[in-house]
């Protein structure tokens, strides 16, 4: 149905350009050569007319329509199938009847079910029908309207601009709806786990056992909800990750910046930038078939106990993938110092090294400081690599060498498989969510306002 | 300023050859050369490390682009299976026939190893094969069929014979069983097609990448079709036409601060948002289309404006002088000059999204899923997601799937990054 719309609305477009422009034509056939604007205009000025707000319609009904039905059906089913219900428990009832409605049957429905999904499918297909005809109406009464504005005199081109303008200003709003998308998602769904859990218990426990009982007869976990442990894990495997890839990442772009020629350099930086562009799931698997076996055996070798999941190897394999991003940040700040000041040193005598250290670097230092810190912020959101390499179990551990959980790791494991809304176990996920964008919104505030600020004294 | 230039001028003359200078001279120099050996050697860890991650991959992922097969005389007895209704026949005793053809005279023991020997789904594979050419029924077909994840590892020398039977997955038995079948021309070792147009499956043998291909491809176009006009229009609105006020800055800051929010958070904002409250369907494509879409569209934003910027002003003066609108200057003359420029940096924020993970884990597009999506609304993997799955699965055969599936995933990356460098450089004006 919403394809056959879409094709039945492109199709109407181009007749209203094709309209509008034929119109335009006659006019300066008619009217000893006084149009206002070209053809091109009119035909243009119909067709968005007709197309664009008949296609927002649609969209604005597609999403209406799924939860309106929803309710209707609800509404519909006898008492004793709704009343005392949990929304998921309800959910489910819903999800019944329309398996039942698409023709998929599990098990012996109820009667009342069956009525409900013969219902349901007569109105699905009774609103795809009605979604038809109203968005084509629209699009017809519009061609009219504006077909009956052209004249001769009518400001085809200005008319047409505006509109172009409006939509332009609408697509640079949808960035500003992302973000209070996910700043409401975040913050409806954290409130909502900190009415069952409280906030101090999240902030400052020291205990992280998420896996609560989701069935009254389920044995499971008390459930502990403190945080502390997988903040500290975070922080652990990022400390790992910058203390690998702040020394290589400076050094490379040191040595590329003033010691390489050319061609070194030419073809060292796009071997570089390689290591930025792997997926994130690469360099977990990398870790996993590699990196924790290598340190298992070293462990072995030396006789230190290493656990399965290792803060060292997540953290590692992690600090590889920041290489690249602190070499060329780094690169960047170094390049922005005034040639002035380089040349100046060089011309007191000063070696290329001790022009580095004691006048480059000083003076790019803010700079590298942010780019250390958008690192950080991106090694304190990095998914995929803890996910794979790093353990579950939250312990407060200093040590490297031990298993350790992280923010986002929790996040994908809390929210893979089964997803109801109500209990703390999914609500959690939204709550580390929550600091996680907080955090990284935080970091990457201060690191722009360094780079910014230092940038202004320069220039 | 005088008093020092008489200090200098009344010192003792210094003397650049003493023993004092010439030490100085030599730590200056040691530190120098102490500072190019850290450099040289941090860019050959990098460097070195690109070059094992790369290498253990292709170590590893090679095998999987060849499968073991085993050829199989079919005789599809008309008895057993009917012309017209071949889907009902009994194919377990097809499937037997074929076996005792290839091991004819075998002990119980050898049969059980030629059973473990053939793949799981043999007999599936024989059945599709006649169902979709039903005049096969009442003649013999020499088919291939994959042996299983043990043996083709045997196969591909993973399993050591010298290790002791009870260590290794095949006993000496099922090795003699193998060996026959080697003797007598039946293993082959041909390329591995069904890497590529099979889906996931329990058995490393018949796992592919199809619907992770076609789901990634789904989500791509669905990324690509929302955020390029986004994009472009929100670009070229910032660039060309808004008045530098509050409500422009507060655009422009937001949209640099969604370009560093963690793609995860998109996750959640698509699972609250897009599953939650919309109800759209879970592990959909369109959905991992949607977040991805949201994801890349602060890059193309930016990517869209740098090459905005890149437009000289002289070109705008010169359309405006001549009695364009500004619309006009911008649609006739800015646009299609910088259109080499937003069309390399969508194809590389496009690769971006291509090997997203984290977001689709969310949405659940890491589900079981046996055939290619139909469509945009039905439940898919992707290539990333698909990756993890099988980097999660505990046979052995899928620890060379999961590096082939990588290579895959890199090969294509390679291939948008390659188009994107051509664009740039055979469109792209120096000005």
């Amino acid at each position: 149905m919403t394809s056959t719309i879409l094709v039945a609305l492109l199709v109407l477009s181009l007749v209203a350009y094709v309209v509008g422009r034929r119109r335009a034509v006659g006019f300066v056939a008619g009217a000893d050569g006084k149009v206002h604007s070209r053809a091109v205009y009119h035909g243009a000025y119909v067709a968005a007319w007709v197309g664009v707000p008949a296609f927002l319609l649609m969209i604005l009904w597609l999403v209406v329509q799924g939860p309106a039905l929803d309710r209707l059906i609800l509404a519909t089913l006898p008492p004793p199938l709704v009343e005392g219900r949990t929304p998921a428990q309800l959910a489910l009832v819903l999800a019944e009847i329309k398996n039942l409605a698409a023709g998929l049957v599990f098990g012996e429905p109820g009667e009342e079910i069956r009525a409900a999904a013969a219902r349901y499918a007569r109105w699905h297909s009774l609103a795809g029908w009605a979604m038809f005809v109203v968005v084509l109406a629209v699009a017809v009464i519009a061609l009219s309207i504006t077909r009956a504005r052209l004249t001769p005199r009518f400001r085809a081109r200005q008319g047409f601009e505006r509109f172009a303008s409006v939509v332009m200003i609408v697509c640079s709003v949808v960035a500003i709806l992302t973000t209070i998308g996910i700043v409401g998602s975040l913050l409806y769904e954290a409130l909502l786990f900190f009415a069952l859990v409280p906030p101090q218990d999240f902030f400052f426990g020291t205990a992280w056992e998420p896996q609560i009982a989701l069935r009254p007869d389920q044995i499971a976990g008390a459930g502990a909800f403190g945080a502390v442990p997988v903040f500290l894990g975070t922080l652990l495997i990022a400390t790992i990750a910058m203390t690998v890839a702040v020394p290589i990442g400076l050094l490379s772009a040191i040595y590329l910046g003033e010691f390489a020629n050319d061609r070194v350099r030419r073809v060292v930086k796009p071997l570089l930038e390689i290591l930025a562009g792997v997926p994130t799931v690469v360099y977990g698997f990398f870790a996993l078939l590699v990196v924790t076996p290598a340190i298992r055996a070293t462990g072995e070798v030396l006789g230190i106990p290493v656990s399965p999941n290792t803060a060292l190897s997540a953290g590692g394999v992690m600090g590889i993938m920041l290489i690249p991003f602190i070499s060329s940040l780094a690169d960047d700040a170094l390049n922005a110092v005034p040639r002035a000041m380089r040349d100046g040193s060089l011309a007191m005598g000063a070696t290329k090294a001790e022009t580095m250290m004691r006048v480059l670097l000083p003076a790019a230092l803010p700079g590298v400081m942010g780019g250390i810190l958008l690192a950080l912020s991106r090694a304190v959101g990095e998914t995929m690599i803890v996910v794979m390499a790093a353990g579950l179990i939250a312990t407060m551990t200093f040590n490297p060498l031990d298993s350790v959980t992280t923010v986002t790791v929790q996040i994908v494991t809390l929210l893979i498989g089964d997803t109801a809304f109500d209990n703390p176990k999914t609500l959690a996920a939204f709550a580390l969510g929550l600091v996680l964008f907080l955090a990284t919104l935080g970091l990457n505030v201060i690191a722009i306002r360094i780079v910014r600020r230092y940038r202004e004294r320069y220039e | 300023m005088s008093t020092t230039t008489d200090s200098i001028l009344t010192a003792a003359p210094i003397d650049w050859h003493s023993q004092a200078s010439a030490a100085r001279r030599r730590k200056r120099y040691a530190q120098e050369r102490n500072l190019r050996l850290a450099g040289l050697v941090a860019i050959t860890i990098a460097l070195g490390l690109l070059a094992i991650l790369v290498g253990s991959l292709i170590l590893n992922g090679y095998r999987a682009f060849t499968q073991t097969m085993i050829a199989l005389d079919v005789y599809v007895d008309p008895e057993v299976v009917d012309r017209n209704d071949p889907t009902a026949g009994n194919w377990r005793q097809i499937y037997d026939d074929a076996i005792d053809r290839a091991l004819p005279d075998e002990t119980d023991a050898e049969r059980r190893s030629i059973n473990a020997l053939v793949t799981n789904n043999a007999r599936f594979l024989i059945r599709d094969r006649v169902v979709r050419d039903p005049s096969l029924v009442g003649e013999t077909v020499r088919m291939n069929v994959p042996v299983s994840d043990p043996f083709d590892q045997l196969s591909k020398g993973l399993v050591q014979r010298a290790t002791p039977e009870g260590q290794r997955r095949v006993s000496d038995l099922d090795i003699q069983v193998f060996d026959r079948l080697v003797a007598e021309g039946r293993i082959s070792r041909p390329f591995n097609w069904g890497l590529f147009f099979n889906s996931d499956s329990r058995f490393p043998e018949l796992a592919g990448l199809a619907g992770a291909i076609v789901g990634s491809f789904f989500a791509l176009v669905v990324c690509f079709l929302l955020s390029f006009p986004l994009g472009v229009g929100a670009a070229v609105y910032l660039e060309e036409f808004a008045p530098k006020n509050r409500w422009t800055d507060f655009i422009e800051v937001n949209i640099n601060n969604l370009a560093a929010v963690p793609s995860i958070v998109f996750g959640l904002l698509g699972l609250a948002v897009f599953l939650g409250w919309f109800g759209m369907p879970r592990s959909a494509p369109f959905v991992g289309g949607m977040v991805l879409a949201l994801m890349t569209l602060p890059t193309m934003i930016i990517v869209t404006r740098n090459a905005l910027k890149a437009v000289p002003p002289s070109i705008r003066e010169a359309a405006l002088g001549v009695g364009a609108s500004r619309h006009e200057m911008v649609v006739h003359h800015v646009l299609p000059l910088a259109m080499p420029g937003i069309l390399t940096g969508t194809i590389i924020g496009l690769a971006q999204a291509l090997g997203e993970t984290a977001p689709l884990l969310l949405i659940g597009m890491n589900a079981f899923i046996t055939s290619p999506p139909g469509g945009l609304f039905e439940p898919a993997t992707a290539l990333p997601t698909q990756i993890f799955i099988w980097a999660d699965s505990p046979e052995r055969g899928f620890v060379s799937r999961t590096a082939a599936g990588i290579l895959v995933l890199l090969g294509f990356l390679i291939v948008m990054n390659a188009i994107a460098i051509f664009l740039r450089q055979r469109l792209e004006r120096k000005w």
